[in-house]
């Protein structure tokens, strides 16, 4: 009996020396391990445009975060899926990075449609998940844990800053233009909801389906409709299409401004070959070469993004999403440094009570996770020339009109003038 | 009334563009019997091309189309061997085997153009694109007045070569009764090979027409597999006047739908109208 209890006594003692050594080893192995941000971008379909921006951006980020040493000294590795610009993909993809890959945080995918479907599955496993232009995600969903790097703001401050440079130029009722999907929806429900408010007549008030390729027909529609104000919540590429059209069928001259929510028109290639037929267009945007928008390693991030992405062949300029992509990691590199902790909870908790300095501005957080304060812009195309990119390099061609601290020039109407 | 009449000019002048981009189908779907799903992959590919000799050479996006047809003359003898190697000559089951293999090209081309290209819109320079002619209150954008034009010839000359020329006969022969074909001395292979060809030769111009009425990204070929589709069999496989016809029908329902509904209708007008044609008369509208 003696000799069993020793014999008990050994093996017990040898299993939890092999235990605590084996639990040791892998604490050293987890300790040197890679910290992994996982997250899909859109590098193929009609989003892979920004996508590819977006994705260099944090790329860079993850390179400057290693050539400092990592975090809490780990390194960073990106644990990146396509996701086809398409919904249908992601719900499955961030599954495998979370179940499959292990990933300690994530990013979420480039724009709204994407992103909407994995709101529910964050909120329910509790994950920090940091947004990435996608629009009104949260509204519904009410996940404490997300926080979007676009500059959006309140819901409605899109549209009302828009609906305001209309009405300031005489405008007395609106038309509404919009793709049927997520993102153009909210944009134009929020639009819809400035306009009841302010009892703006809508005159006119239409979705087209993305998949359409030809808006000679809608455009002349829209011409019968003689309304003031336009607002197109349209993706990339309708938003060419729209323009063109626009430019054959012409608009009308009672309307003033004309524009608001075109995705696309802040891609360098949309822009070089729409050339001449953006001026007079009043568009939302995130960044432009003006003085007040460069703040501490914005002009670092900019040499370094404009020459990688030659190579990369990815948007020349990036000014729209790369530098949010590299102030996404930003966020998390300060919530981790300033937390000790990869913990989702601390990293939520660091993001909602702090004011974040990143290349694109300091963030301070609203309750539903967009910025407390819009930093949207909405600026005019002015004397832009076909076939030439450099032109946008310099300030000038995108003349701020809002946010009143951002403003670099006043409103030329109505459209039509503004064109020529 | 004014509006409608416009969305009419509108609806004729789109369908002539479904019908240049859906007639090399009606050859290789219609009269060969290949389930050619890459016909739009094949498509935006020739409208890379064309991009390709406008921006760096600067030639005219019609003219472009014109050199790169050879090109994909030959492009289409080779993916028709392959085809036939691979699927017809073995069996029954080629017809879905042969979906699978065309799905893959499709993805294929897409890959290729994106490791090319990227993944941005581009678009072409001409003298008749971002321009319309005015009409009284009017206005009609000369990218479709061309794709029009381009369209009613590319129709003609598929006709007088499909009912004048022995080889344009022994094609149409081929779809009806091979047997009869190879009593007569023609090989139907090759004559489907050659069939296959001019199929997808003609996609040199509908590339043109494509990147020339808007600008192509590496995905847009999954806008047109519905609506090519749709015009060739509701057309009547292997009809070219009627495929011409289909796809008119097809745009002056679109645009007249938008007018007087809005545009969220107008997508599932081609399969509704496609469902009723299949319903009603099976064989197409100007099939036999």
């Amino acid at each position: 009996m003696k000799r069993m209890k020793v014999d008990r006594r050994t093996v017990l003692g040898g299993a939890t020396a092999a235990a605590t050594l084996a639990v040791s080893g892998s604490s050293v192995r987890a300790q040197s391990a890679p910290i992994k941000l996982g997250f899909s971008m859109a590098q193929t379909g009609g989003l892979a445009g920004g996508g590819k921006a977006s994705l260099l951006g944090t790329q860079i980020w993850a390179d400057d975060v290693n050539a400092k040493g990592g975090l809490l000294g780990r390194k960073v590795e990106l644990v990146v899926y396509d996701d086809k610009s398409s919904a249908a993909e992601t719900p499955a993809i961030y599954a495998k990075l979370l179940d499959v890959d292990k990933v300690d945080l994530l990013l979420a995918p480039y724009a709204t449609v994407p992103t909407a479907p994995l709101m529910p599955m964050v909120k329910q496993r509790g994950l920090l998940l940091i947004g990435n232009f996608s629009f009104q995600v949260n509204a519904k969903v009410g996940h404490d844990m997300w926080f979007n790097i676009a500059p959006w703001g309140p819901a409605d401050s899109w549209a009302s800053s828009f609906i305001d440079l209309g009405q300031k130029a005489g405008g007395k009722n609106i038309a509404i233009l919009a793709s049927d999907q997520e993102f153009a929806q909210n944009v134009a429900a929020a639009a819809k909801g400035v306009a009841t408010k302010r009892n703006l007549p809508i005159v006119f008030e239409q979705n087209y389906p993305p998949t359409t390729v030809e808006f000679a027909s809608i455009v002349r529609s829209l011409k019968a409709a003689k309304a003031d104000i336009v607002y197109v919540a349209s993706y990339p590429p309708d938003s060419a299409g729209i323009l063109r059209a626009i430019n054959e069928i012409g608009i009308g001259d009672n309307v003033k401004v004309f524009g608001g929510g075109m995705v696309g028109l802040q891609f360098t290639a949309v822009m070089e070959n729409m050339g001449s037929l953006l001026n007079g267009v009043v568009n939302y945007n995130t960044w432009l070469p003006e003085k007040p928008m460069y703040f501490d390693g914005t002009k670092e991030f900019f040499d370094k993004y404009q020459k990688r992405a030659v190579e990369a062949k990815v948007d020349p300029l990036g000014y729209y999403l790369a530098p949010y992509g590299y102030a996404s990691g930003q966020m998390l590199e300060l919530a981790i440094n300033a937390t000790k902790s990869l913990d989702h909870k601390a990293l939520a908790k660091w993001i909602r009570e702090s004011e974040v300095k990143t290349i694109v501005g300091n963030i301070v957080y609203g309750p539903d996770g967009e910025w407390k304060e819009t930093a949207t812009l909405m600026a005019q195309f002015r004397g832009v020339t076909d076939k030439n990119v450099e032109q946008f390099r310099t300030s000038g061609k995108q003349i701020i009109l809002s946010p009143e601290k951002l403003k670099s020039g006043e409103i030329v109407v109505p459209f039509e003038k503004a064109r020529s | 009334m004014e509006l409608l009449f416009e969305a009419v000019i509108f609806g004729i002048l789109l369908g002539c563009f479904y019908a240049a981009v859906s007639i090399g189908l009606s050859v290789s779907f219609g009269l060969l019997d290949v389930p050619h799903v890459a016909h739009p992959a094949f498509l935006v590919l020739a409208s890379y091309g064309v991009y390709v000799l406008n921006d760096r050479l600067g030639i005219d996006p019609l003219v472009a189309g014109l050199i790169i047809t050879p090109l994909f003359f030959v492009l289409g003898l080779v993916m028709y061997r392959l085809y036939h190697e691979m699927f017809e000559k073995r069996g029954s089951d080629a017809g879905v085997r042969g979906i699978a293999f065309f799905f893959g090209i499709a993805f294929i081309i897409e890959v290729l153009i994106i490791m090319q290209w990227g993944v941005d819109q581009r678009s072409v320079t001409a003298p008749y694109v971002g321009k319309s002619l005015r009409i009284l209150d009017m206005r009609i954008p000369y990218r479709q007045i061309v794709a029009f034009v381009v369209a009613l010839l590319l129709t003609i000359l598929l006709t007088l070569y499909l009912s004048r020329t022995f080889t344009g006969r022994a094609i149409r022969a081929v779809a009806q009764d091979q047997d009869a074909l190879r009593l007569m001395g023609a090989d139907p292979i090759r004559i489907k090979q050659w069939a296959f060809g001019i199929a997808t030769g003609v996609l040199g111009i509908a590339g043109a027409l494509l990147i020339i009425i808007a600008p192509v990204e590496p995905t847009l070929d999954r806008a047109y597999i519905g609506r090519t589709f749709c015009v060739v069999v509701m057309a009547g496989l292997g009809s070219m006047s009627g495929t011409l016809l289909a796809a008119i029908i097809l745009g002056v329902s679109e645009t007249l739908v938008l007018t007087l509904f809005g545009a969220s209708w107008a997508p599932a007008i081609s399969f509704t109208l496609l469902l009723v044609i299949l319903a009603v008369r099976p064989q197409g509208l100007f099939g036999r």
